[in-house]
């Protein structure tokens, strides 16, 4: 396995132990699947749960041990709205701008997460806590508009109460 | 064999040939905007679509293998609708700059709209606004144009296997690029430019110099010296509008002269004297035990593609600079001192077939004469620009020669520019060298042509040295792989990116014919034969430099002016010395 991984400059594993901690986990998962079927999509998967996001010094080691150039690897993965090159907070917001939730006033909910956490669609709060994406529809459009942090469904969410939801995440 | 009928017509083709490619032997040339000859066809624009009767719906036909018994239509209103609609709809997304597009007549994509008689475009018109990148210093690609036919990235993955770049995002976002923010200038290109030959319109071209160039021509204080690449005598004309593979060494000497610049050389003569060196580095080599095979190191291509993906193979490659560069480090001591003018006032200028030249002359190891050895890299295209330009009727010029101090050139110099040609001139000084006595048949018959790789044993005073070209660094890959494997029987390999060697080079007149470069390559060969002097090491300008200057070939001035080093480029080389550190801490 290539060095980069240890070399690299990588949000959420600066210490030098959480990078050998990395560079251990991506070589389990390299190892593990590189003459899987699809292997280059499953091992950005499993790289992506165990880091929150795809850095891009494990993309370029990822590149090189499964000899896949890098542009293709970027090309499969930016392909995907799955996959995120940019950390991810601790908590990911969803808001959904589908039919429904945007005449219901989805687009309300992201103003105001716009206006009181400065928190745009695909950014991510200061402190690393919250981050936002925008979806197009999360299934359950009676109770639009819909807004969901981590696992968490809100149904009929108005923009005066999403402070009072988000103090809820410590 | 697989009969169908198109348009009526019936025609028998081998099983797997696609209706695109069956068409054209009843003289039907379907039009198309992503389909070209040469590349492995990818079916994105949707133009060249056709009818097959019983079928329910239409086909692409560059991606559609014949069947027997079909009966297909190429030419029906329905299509014709089709097709007029597909390239409004790439109009109504691409911007209306045809004014002052830099591709003017040779864009595919305006060709087609009047082709297909397009005359309204019924969309609202709504052009992308992309970043342009320009952070290479030979390539600039602008995602505003680009019709997203892909010819760049198979041209780069399927020819030249570096895949430097592919589709990146998808939908309104999908743009052409290395992928995560990156500019060519970051990724792993190896600046070959055979991108822009592919390209069908101006999303993809070479990074001008010609204003910079202007400046210090117009500039009094400055002395312009300008030296031209054996290819581009072969394809300037062409792409000033004479015939394919017209020869006007003598009239682009007079057209320099006339656009001001004041000394005009000709690289030729640094060709000539890279054979002298490298012709003696391989003998040392052989004599004294080096590492063999040795690479050619004329080629900044196939030099950046080796640091990228061979830097385990840097002690086969030639220490040699390229003929530009030993040029460049020539023209600021060696003429300077005989023309005895301040090298500070020197403004070196190259004329180059090639858009990688751009990037090698900006290599911070290429300025051993103390200043920048060659300033400005113009490609055939930008200097048949200037040309027009300056208003001068190029077809008429009368010929006339470069500067003898470093412009005269024998034959062997003059073949550099096609695939075989460096070999072909070492060959014939590397016997000189090695028995003392002159090569009787001059012409090595087996390294000429446009097949990919081409080997070839030539008996050298008893020793029978075995050689290979190899043009297309597709083509390269299996030569270089011998060597890492340890199995590689060859004395001397001679490698260049672009496929036909330098007559095909990213900086030519527009176009990916082999029928084309080759007929340059031709001309070439010709200029050789009609030379009078056709081995390096009878150029009487070469004998000088070495009496008044160098002393002698591999001296200590010509391994400080004349030889290189190279440096890796791939991650693992890159991050070894971070990791390094890192272990120290």
């Amino acid at each position: 396995m290539t060095t980069s991984v240890l070399a690299g400059d990588i949000k959420g594993f600066e210490s030098k132990d959480q990078k050998l901690k990395l560079y251990n986990k991506l070589q389990e998962i390299i190892d593990g699947h590189r003459n899987a079927v699809g292997a280059p999509i499953r091992i950005m998967q499993l790289t992506q749960e165990y880091c929150g996001y795809l850095p891009l010094p494990v993309l370029e080691v990822i590149s090189k041990e499964l000899d896949i150039s890098f542009s293709q690897l970027y090309s499969i993965l930016s392909f995907y709205h799955f996959f995120t090159t940019v950390p991810k907070g601790k908590y990911v917001i969803q808001v959904c701008k589908g039919t429904a939730c945007y005449v219901k006033g989805g687009q309300k909910i992201l103003d105001s997460l716009h206006k009181e956490f400065n928190l745009a669609p695909g950014g991510i709060t200061a402190d690393g806590k919250f981050s936002l994406d925008m979806v197009r529809c999360l299934g359950c459009c009676g109770l639009s508009p819909v807004m969901a942090v981590g696992d968490d469904v809100y149904r009929k969410v108005k923009p005066g109460q999403i402070k009072d939801i988000l103090t809820g995440y410590k | 064999m697989v009969t169908l009928t198109i348009d009526g017509e019936q025609v028998t083709v081998a099983e797997g040939t696609t209706i695109m490619d069956a068409a054209k032997q009843v003289s039907i040339r379907i039009p198309s905007l992503c389909y070209l000859q040469g590349l492995i066809p990818h079916g994105a624009c949707g133009v060249c679509v056709v009818e097959v009767e019983g079928e329910r719906t239409i086909t692409r036909s560059c991606v559609r293998p014949v069947q027997q018994g079909m009966k297909v239509h190429t030419n029906t209103p329905t299509l014709r609708n089709i097709r007029e609609m597909l390239v409004e709809l790439l109009l109504s997304n691409h911007p209306a700059e045809c004014f002052v597009c830099e591709r003017g007549e040779t864009c595919e994509l305006k060709d087609l709209a009047s082709t297909l008689g397009v005359k309204d475009i019924r969309f609202d018109t709504k052009p992308p606004k992309f970043e342009v990148d320009d952070s290479s210093v030979s390539i600039v690609r602008n995602p505003n144009k680009c019709v997203l036919c892909g010819r760049c990235i198979r041209v780069c993955s399927g020819i030249q296997t570096v895949e430097a770049i592919d589709f990146v995002n998808r939908g309104d976002t999908l743009i052409v690029g290395p992928g995560a923010d990156k500019g060519l200038g970051e990724s792993n290109c190896v600046n070959c430019g055979q991108c822009i030959h592919v390209c069908p319109v101006a999303a993809i071209t070479e990074k001008s110099c010609i204003n910079e160039v202007w400046d210090a021509i117009d500039n009094a204080e400055k002395h312009v010296v300008v030296q031209e690449a054996p290819a581009v005598r072969v394809a300037l004309g062409e792409e000033l509008g004479l015939p394919p593979g017209t020869l006007v060494a003598g009239k682009m000497h007079t057209a320099l002269r006339k656009l001001g610049f004041d000394t005009v050389f000709d690289t030729n003569f640094a060709a000539d004297l890279t054979i002298i060196e490298e012709g003696n580095e391989l003998v040392k080599r052989v004599k004294e035990g080096g590492t063999l095979p040795m690479i050619t190191s004329c080629c900044p291509g196939w030099i950046k593609f080796m640091e990228e993906f061979y830097p385990d193979l840097i002690p086969n490659v030639s220490t040699c600079k390229s003929p530009q560069q030993m040029f460049g480090a020539l023209a600021k001591t060696y003429f300077a001192g005989a023309a005895n003018i301040d090298p500070s006032r020197i403004v070196s200028v190259s004329v180059m077939p090639c858009t990688a030249k751009k990037y090698e002359a900006q290599r911070p190891e290429m300025c051993s004469s103390g200043y920048r050895d060659v300033d400005y890299v113009l490609t055939t295209r930008e200097i048949a620009r200037m040309i027009r330009e300056a208003g001068i009727n190029f077809a008429e010029l009368p010929d006339k020669p470069a500067e003898s101090l470093m412009g005269a050139y024998s034959g062997a110099a003059t073949i550099f520019g096609t695939t075989g040609g460096v070999m072909e001139a070492a060959i014939r000084s590397a016997y000189k060298i090695i028995t003392g006595e002159e090569l009787e048949k001059i012409d090595i018959m087996p390294v000429r042509g446009m097949s990919g790789v081409k080997i070839a044993t030539v008996e050298i005073g008893g020793l029978k040295v075995k050689v290979a070209v190899a043009h297309g660094l597709g083509n390269a890959r299996p030569i270089l792989d011998e060597i890492r494997a340890g199995k590689s029987p060859y004395h001397f390999i001679e490698i260049m990116a672009c496929p036909g060697g330098c007559v095909g080079g990213g900086g030519q007149p527009i176009g990916f014919d082999m029928a084309i470069r080759s007929l340059r390559g031709e001309t070439l060969y010709s200029e050789d034969k009609f030379s009078t002097v056709r081995k390096s090491h009878e150029n009487p300008s070469i004998k000088k430099i070495y009496e008044d200057y160098l002393a002698e070939p591999l001296g200590e001035k010509s391994h400080h002016l004349l030889h290189t080093k190279y440096t890796p480029q791939d991650n693992v080389s890159k991050l070894k010395n971070i990791l390094a550190n890192l272990k120290s801490r």
